[in-house]
C-alpha cells in the first residue's frame, strides 16, 4: 500500500454563498433598504402576511417590494401583486430553499435605493433555507397556531437562526386550543429572548406592532449599518 | 434537501485543494459539521458518493466529524456543552443561553491523499 498523507485545508463549504450574500448585504446597505427573510413551512401564511404588509406600507407612503420563492408556480407573485407594491418571482424548479445568487440575478436591475424595504418571501421549507444567508438585515421564521406549539423543539436549527418569530394565524388559536404559553417557551429554549410578534393577517390583528418593529428595525440598522454576516 | 448542493460544494473545494497539494488520488475527506448546520449525514454521504462519480474525488470517503453545541453561560462564566439543540439552557445551572461558540460549522478540515 503506498504512502498517504494529510493536509489541512479549511474550506467552508457554504463560502461561495456567504460571499454573495456578504456583497448583497453591502449594496443593501449602500442602497438603504431594510431586507426581510420570511422562513416557515409550506401553508404558515408568509404569502398572506406579506400581501397584508405590502399593502400597509404601501398605503403608509412607505416603498417597499417583495422577491419570491415558489418551487414551481406564479400563484404567490400574483396574489401579492395585489397589494400595489413591485413583485418579482424567483422561480426555483423544484429546488428547496433561496441562494444568495439567485436573489443577486432577481435584484441585478433594479434601483434598489428606491426602496425602503424589500421583502423575500422563501421557499416553504424549515430545514434548508437555514442554511444560506440571503444578505438579509432580518430573518423572520414563521410558525402558525395550528401547526403545534413544539414546531420550535422540531426544527430548532431554523428558529435558532432567526432574529424574530412571529405566530400566525391567531384568528384560529381558540379553535385550535392553541396554547401560547407553550409555543412561547418552545421558541424561547432553541432561542432565548427572541421576539415573538402574534398575528392574524385575515383580522389584521398585530400588524401594528409589526409595522412598529420593522420601522424601529431600520432606524437602528441605519444608525449602524455595517456589512456584517449572519452568524 | 439541500445535502446535494452541499456535496456539490464539498467536491468542489476538495478537489481544488487537492489540486493545490498535488494529490495524485484523494483517499478521505474529513468534514467538520457542527449539530446546528442543519446537515442530515446520510443523505449527506449519500449525495457525496453521488456527486464525486466522474471527478477526480471518485472513490474517496467522506468523513462526518460531528461537532456538538457549545454555548457561553453567562452565569458559569465558561462554555459549556450542550447534549443536545433542543434546548438552550446550561445543563450545570439551567440558565438560558443564546450565544454560540460551536456548532454551526460545515468545512473540510482535511484531506487524506496520495503520494
Ligand atoms: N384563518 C387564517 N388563515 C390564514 C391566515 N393567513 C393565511 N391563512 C390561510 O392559510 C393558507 C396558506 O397561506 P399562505 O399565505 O399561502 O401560506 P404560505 O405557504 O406560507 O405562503 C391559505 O389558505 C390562507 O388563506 C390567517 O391569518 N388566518
Ligand atoms: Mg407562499
Ligand atoms: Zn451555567
Amino acid at each position: 500500500m503506498s504512502q498517504t498523507r494529510i493536509v489541512e485545508v479549511r474550506a467552508g463549504i457554504l463560502k461561495k454563498n456567504d460571499e454573495l450574500a456578504r456583497a448583497l448585504r453591502a449594496r443593501f446597505e449602500q442602497a438603504g433598504v431594510y431586507v426581510v427573510n420570511l422562513v416557515s413551512s409550506p401553508g404558515t401564511g408568509k404569502t398572506q402576511f406579506l400581501e397584508r404588509t405590502l399593502a400597509d406600507l404601501v398605503a403608509a407612503g412607505i416603498r417597499a417590494a417583495a422577491l419570491v420563492g415558489d418551487l414551481e408556480t406564479d400563484n404567490d407573485a400574483k396574489r401579492l401583486a395585489r397589494s400595489g407594491a413591485p413583485v418579482r418571482q424567483i422561480n426555483t424548479h423544484g429546488r428547496c430553499h433561496l441562494e444568495a445568487e439567485m436573489i443577486g440575478d432577481f435584484v441585478g436591475d433594479w434601483d434598489l435605493s428606491s426602496l425602503d424595504f424589500l421583502f423575500i418571501e422563501n421557499v416553504g421549507n424549515l430545514v434548508c433555507p437555514a442554511s444560506y444567508d440571503l444578505g438579509e438585515a432580518l430573518r423572520v421564521a414563521l410558525l402558525s397556531v395550528t401547526e403545534g406549539e413544539d414546531k420550535p423543539l422540531k426544527y430548532p436549527t431554523m428558529f435558532n437562526s432567526a432574529d424574530v418569530a412571529l405566530i400566525t394565524k391567531m384568528d384560529l388559536a381558540e379553535a385550535c386550543e392553541f396554547d401560547r404559553e407553550a409555543a412561547h417557551a418552545a421558541i424561547h429554549e432553541v432561542r432565548p429572548g427572541m421576539t415573538i410578534l402574534e398575528v392574524s393577517s385575515k383580522r389584521g390583528t398585530g400588524m401594528a406592532a409589526w409595522m412598529t418593529l420593522l420601522q424601529e428595525r431600520r432606524a437602528a440598522w441605519q444608525s449602524h449599518a455595517k456589512s456584517v454576516a449572519r452568524p | 434537501m439541500h445535502e446535494l448542493s452541499l456535496a456539490h460544494g464539498i467536491v468542489e473545494q476538495a478537489a481544488e485543494a487537492a489540486v493545490k497539494a498535488k494529490a495524485e488520488r484523494v483517499v478521505s475527506v474529513q468534514l467538520k459539521v457542527g449539530r446546528l448546520a442543519g446537515v442530515e449525514p446520510g443523505a449527506l454521504l449519500f449525495c457525496y458518493d453521488l456527486v464525486a462519480k466522474g471527478t477526480p474525488l471518485e472513490g474517496s470517503r467522506l468523513e462526518i466529524l460531528d461537532l456538538p453545541l457549545v454555548v457561553w453561560c453567562a452565569h458559569c462564566l465558561k462554555e459549556v456543552e450542550l447534549p443536545g439543540v433542543q434546548s438552550f439552557r446550561c445543563p450545570t445551572c439551567g440558565t438560558p443561553c443564546g450565544e454560540i461558540r460551536q456548532g454551526r460549522e460545515l468545512e473540510i478540515a482535511s484531506l487524506e491523499i496520495e503520494p
